[in-house]
C-alpha cells in the first residue's frame, strides 16, 4: 500500500493505492506485462515515501526505460549508452546535497557500460543504481546480452546461448560485491506481492544510504520481458522463480555501513 | 455493501492480467472491448467479492489501478 496514498474518503471506503505523486499522467511505452512498469512505480513511491521529490536527479539509460523524463515528475538526464554511471557520478559530485539515482538495462549496464559501472562501483560514488535484469536487449528485439542464461534462445542465439561460444551469464552484483566501493549490493524480483514489498523496502534502503553518505549501492532486478520471451505475462512471472532465480539468486550480497 | 473497491483506468490497461492472477478473490477479468490501444483491459467482474487488499494494484506494470478500502466503524 502507498502510505502516500492520500486518504480521501468515498462513502466510508479510503483510497488505500494509488498512483505516487513522483510519476506524472503519461502513461508508460512498456510492454504488456513488462516489470519495468513495477519497479518505476516502486522508485516513484520510495521517493514520495522519502519526501525527496523535489531533490531528487535520475539519469536513464538507452533502452526501454529511456523515456524516463516523460514520465517522472523529478530532473531526470538521458545520457549516452552505458554512460549512465558517469553521468550520476557528475551531477552527484557537482551537487552532493541531491539525491541521485542511476537507471540502467542489463544492456547499458553489463554490456556497452560496464567499464563505466564498475568504476563508479570501485570509486565507492555515492550513488544509487537500479539493474534492471531480463536477460536481454528488450528494446532492439530480444538479442543475446551478457546476462542471457545458458541455453537461452535468443533472436541472435536461436540455437540457444552456449558457454563455449558466448561464455556465462555475466553476475554483475557479485562481480562488484568484490570490489572495496560499494556498501549495499542486494538482487531482487517483482513477480508477486512479497517480492514487491521486499524489493520496495531495498530500494528505500539504499537511497537512505545514499542520504548518510554511505557510498554506492545496487539493486538488481530480475525483470520479465514477455514479448522478447515469447511468454505470456504469467509465464514469464514463472520463468523468473524457476529459472533465472537459480542463476541469479535473490537476497542481500553485501551490506557494509 | 463490499469491504473493498477498485476502480481501472481502462485507457491506461495494456491487459497483461497480473492483476487478474494476484486477485486473491477473483474480483477481475479481461474485458471484451478493446480500449483506444487495442487491449482487452482488465474490469471488475464481482465487485462485491473486493476485499480491498491492494494485490492488484502492486502487481500492476502500468500504475491503472486504484484500490479503495472499507474503514471500520468509528475511523
Amino acid at each position: 500500500m502507498s502510505e502516500k496514498a492520500v486518504a480521501e474518503n468515498t462513502g466510508k471506503m479510503k483510497k488505500v493505492f494509488d498512483k505516487p505523486e513522483t510519476l506524472n499522467d503519461q502513461q508508460f511505452s512498456y510492454c504488456p506485462g513488462c516489470h519495468h512498469g513495477v519497479i518505476n512505480r516502486l522508485i516513484a513511491e520510495a521517493i514520495d515515501e522519502l519526501g525527496i521529490q523535489d531533490t531528487t536527479v535520475g539519469t536513464a539509460p538507452v533502452g526501454c526505460s529511456v523515456f524516463m523524463y516523460k514520465w517522472f515528475d523529478i530532473d531526470v538526464i538521458q545520457p549516452a549508452h552505458g554512460r549512465v554511471s558517469a553521468v550520476a557520478t557528475g551531477a552527484k559530485r557537482a551537487r552532493p546535497d541531491l539525491t541521485v539515482f542511476a537507471y540502467q538495462g542489463d544492456g547499458d549496464f553489463a554490456s556497452i557500460g560496464t567499464n563505466n559501472s564498475a568504476h563508479a562501483a570501485n570509486r565507492g560514488e555515492n550513488i544509487t543504481t537500479f539493474f534492471i535484469n531480463n536477460t536481454l536487449y528488450g528494446m532492439t528485439g530480444g538479442e543475446m546480452a551478457p546476462t542471457t542464461l545458458i541455453g537461452q534462445k535468443t533472436t541472435t542465439s536461436p540455437q540457444g546461448r552456449t558457454a563455449k561460444d558466448f561464455g556465462y551469464p555475466m553476475k554483475m552484483s557479485e562481480m562488484l560485491a568484490e570490489l572495496d566501493g560499494p556498501t549495499y549490493i542486494t538482487r531482487q524480483a517483482v513477480y508477486d506481492v512479497k517480492r514487491i514489498d521486499q524489493a520496495k523496502a531495498a530500494i528505500k534502503k539504499a537511497f537512505r544510504f545514499q542520504m548518510e553518505d554511505k557510498g554506492y549501492s545496487l539493486i538488481e532486478f530480475l525483470s520479465a520481458c514477455p514479448i522478447n520471451w515469447g511468454m505470456d505475462p504469467a509465464e514469464a512471472n514463472e520463468r523468473i522463480r524457476e529459472e533465472v532465480e537459480e542463476v541469479y539468486p535473490l537476497g542481500d550480497i553485501i551490506e557494509r555501513s | 455493501m463490499p469491504r473493498g473497491k477498485v476502480e481501472i483506468d481502462a485507457d491506461r490497461c495494456k491487459g497483461c492480467g497480473l492483476c487478474i492472477e494476484a486477485c486473491p478473490q477473483d474480483v477481475l477479468s479481461l474485458s471484451d472491448d478493446f480500449n483506444a490501444s487495442g487491449y482487452n483491459y482488465a474490469a471488475t467482474e464481482n465487485p462485491e467479492d473486493c476485499v480491498g487488499c491492494g494485490f492488484c494494484g502492486k502487481v500492476c506494470p502500468d500504475v491503472a489501478i486504484t484500490v479503495y478500502k472499507k474503514q471500520k466503524e468509528g475511523v
